[in-house]
């Protein structure tokens, strides 16, 4: 056991290198070689990436790996090095990562149009990004992946230069994401001004004990920023339903299913590591539950409101994202489990709606709801597929967004939250609404047909998808586009269906609250073991709970299909409607109002920890 | 003269992101976002000022090395930072072009592509 965990530190930073290497491989090849050489050589980069972060995943489920690149080890806890440490969760995101790039180049097979290979090393360059993001444990790194991240994906959603659309999302992606990032450096040259260091445990082995000051807040806030706009935590949510709308479906895929817990991911392994020693437990709470509520909430209303399929499915990722952050937000174990319980399950079934989208853009040249009503019929299995994947999002068990929703819920009630249960049963029944409502109109041709012309009853309801031209028509669905949507369903469904996976996210939530653990581990080499949380299997609430939440889904769903709107007589219809408006109107496309929300965002952040904290 | 560098890096930090919230031009706004990015530069050498300090340059091994120098790991994460605005500016400026060229113009209130 003790070679194998050596083998697979050693194993870590080949991981992120594969990934990276492949990129420039691509690249030279790309006007050398045939098309579906380069398919095949990215896809077994993708593939070695997968087997590396398999063995790293192996071997964390016994403990934590700790990597000091290149052997610069810490002596007596002081260090010079830079560390990559593997626990459970980071190693699942990162596998589960790979496993999602690896499907989505499979897809991209028959559905992307690439020039000289750039789509592909772009799409290695994003992995290797990823990775190291998920198994970095140093500040500066985090960063550098980060970036890396962000500059890969920036060129991925605006490949498509002869289309508007794409250049307007992508510019609005870049310019948010990398505000986002350059202030979290601020806030990590203020962390490296008061303490000296960069490496996450050295960081936190510093700080704790000590009363936080307002320069500790004020990096917190800063640091915090750039790992909740890539997250997509309302405020800062506004430029993911223009990069979803106009990115290719693959690349839509890797966004909601991975990038997004990963910024979520990041924003609360630096909050553990770095400062849970000094800002008190009860006030970063708060501070989440707060944020991940409000996102919930507005997520799920603005997906109901969507006719762009691939808009719908994007705000349906943010109103779970803050499911993920209100989950984790309540800074225990149990909360932690439940919300990469939640966040595996979730990558899956959306994951299999987006590729569905792509196959209708290829099929039919629109995304919008009511320009496909009952135009996909004669894809029956595609339709059944695509229901099911709205059921998923509705948490209908045994599905694993209906386990993590669960569990996260038995974890709120515990700490006190009562409403806890309705917010999260309500947020999937409203978004799981809306995407069968989608489902159910273009595959079976369910309800009224709301009329092809296009004509919008208020400028809020322009929803054509003219960003999102098929480099590819089809007639039929090639295998090599339905065998990644296939399996992205039933690997949701293992996560709630295999017996053993609800004991590991158990230790793995366990393994990453344990601060003390992580920064023994990495510093002093001392191996401590953590006692996870007893788990029980599947109980008659956690059940009845996801076959509730699936059936309002349904409700909802059918009165949207079948019901007349409601007269805007009605005083709370109107009240109802207006505010949607509103909402509706602060989505405007400019990269201003946005970068202006990112810095209310900010003093909210600032606000609700740093005024508990004086 | 500390707070005065610091007031510095925070006030090219909010200007860039202000030209960004006003810009009417997406050149504009992409070069704001690079005086935004000044400001961490400003911050991060700032930290690692020393008064009276030389370079992080040591000498010869032979002799005794000089330690009395300003911090070499801020001015490392500066040229890294330096290597990333270089990447991304890049790239939002040839974005910048290309819209350019489909639309005629660079005003970001006459982007309709995109709306709610």
């Amino acid at each position: 056991m003790l070679v194998f965990d050596h083998g697979a530190a050693t194993l870590a930073p080949s991981a992120i290198a594969v990934a990276i290497l492949g990129a420039p491989v691509l690249l030279v090849l790309g006007k050398l070689v045939p098309r579906i050489v380069l398919d095949v050589v990215s896809i077994t980069f993708a593939g070695a990436t997968v087997g590396l972060c398999a063995v790293v995943f192996a071997a964390s489920s016994s403990g934590r790996v700790v990597e000091w690149v290149a052997g610069w080890a810490p002596h007596k806890g002081q260090t010079v090095g830079i560390d990559l440490v593997a626990d459970p969760v980071g190693a699942g995101i990162a596998l589960s990562a790979a496993c999602l790039m690896l499907l989505s180049l499979v897809y991209s097979v028959r559905y992307i149009d690439s020039v000289d290979g750039h789509y592909h090393s772009l799409m290695l360059l994003f992995l290797g990004g990823m990775v190291g993001l998920a198994l970095s444990g140093d500040i500066f790194d985090m960063f550098g992946f980060f970036e890396l991240m962000g500059a890969a994906t920036y060129g991925l959603t605006g490949m498509k230069v002869e289309e508007e659309a794409s250049l307007q999302g992508a510019l609005n992606f870049g310019i948010v994401n990398s505000l986002g990032a350059y202030i979290s450096l601020m806030g990590i040259g203020l962390l490296y001004a008061r303490i000296g260091r960069l490496d996450l445990p050295g960081l936190g082995y510093e700080l704790q004990g000590h009363r936080p000051d307002a320069l500790v807040v004020c990096a917190l806030c800063l640091v915090l920023t750039g790992f909740l706009v890539k997250g997509a935590v309302v405020p800062f949510h506004f430029w993911l339903a223009d990069a979803h709308a106009v990115a290719p479906s693959p690349v839509c895929l890797l966004f909601s299913g991975a990038m997004v817990p990963l910024g979520i991911y990041s924003a609360f392994r630096i909050y553990w590591i770095v400062f849970g020693g000094t800002i008190p437990l009860g006030d970063m709470r708060r501070a989440f539950i707060v944020l991940g509520v409000l996102t919930a909430v507005v997520g799920a209303f603005m997906a109901l409101s969507q006719r762009h399929v691939k808009r719908m499915l994007s705000y349906a990722t943010i109103a779970h994202g803050g499911l993920f952050v209100a989950a984790l937000g309540c800074m225990d174990a149990a909360g932690t489990a439940g919300a990469f319980l939640y966040a595996a399950g979730f990558a899956g079934v959306v994951g299999a709606l987006f590729l569905i989208a792509g196959v209708l853009v290829d099929l039919h040249h629109t995304m919008d709801e009511h320009e496909l009503h009952g135009r996909a019929r004669r894809h029956p299995v595609l339709g059944a597929l695509f229901i099911l994947g709205a059921l998923g999002i509705a948490a209908l068990p045994p599905f694993g967004t209906a386990l993590g929703s669960a569990v996260s819920e038995a974890a709120a009630t515990g700490l006190g939250y009562v409403w806890a249960p309705a917010l999260f049963m309500g947020v999937a029944a409203l978004t799981g609404a809306a995407a069968l409502r989608s489902g159910g109109r273009i595959f079976f041709g369910i309800g009224v047909d709301p009329g092809r012309a296009p004509t919008p009853t208020t400028a809020s309801d322009c929803g054509t998808g003219e960003g999102d031209v098929p480099d590819a028509t089809l007639d039929r669905v090639p295998w090599s586009m339905a065998t990644p949507i296939a399996v992205l369903v039933l690997g949701a469904l293992s996560v709630g269906a295999l017996p053993s996976v609800r004991a590991e996210a158990a230790r793995a939530g366990a393994l990453f609250v344990d601060r003390a653990g992580y920064i023994r581990q990495a510093l002093f080499h001392s191996h401590v073991h953590v006692s996870a949380f007893p788990v029980a299997n599947w109980s008659a609430a956690d059940l009845g709970a996801g076959l509730l939440s699936s059936a309002a889904a349904v409700a909802l769903a059918a009165a949207a299909w079948f019901g007349r709107s409601l007269p805007e007589s009605v005083p709370v219809m109107r009240h109802a409607t207006g505010v949607m408006r509103e909402l509706r109107s602060l989505h405007s496309g400019r990269v201003g109002d946005y970068v202006a929300w990112l810095f209310v965002g900010i003093a909210v952040l600032a606000g609700l920890v740093g005024l508990p904290v004086r | 003269m500390t707070v005065y560098v610091y007031g510095v890096a925070a006030w090219l930090l909010l200007v860039g992101a202000f030209g960004i919230v006003r810009s009417h031009d997406l050149v504009h706004a992409v070069v704001s976002l690079a005086i935004a990015q000044s400001g961490t530069y400003v911050l991060l050498i700032g930290v690692g000022f020393q008064r009276g300090a030389s370079p992080p340059v040591f000498g010869s091994p032979a002799r005794h090395p000089n330690l009395h120098v300003v911090d070499p790991v801020v001015q490392a994460m500066t040229l890294t930072d330096v290597v990333v605005s270089a990447t991304v500016t890049a790239l939002l400026l040839a974005i910048a072009i290309q819209i350019h060229k489909r639309r005629g113009s660079t005003d970001p209130d006459e982007l309709t592509s995109i709306e709610q």
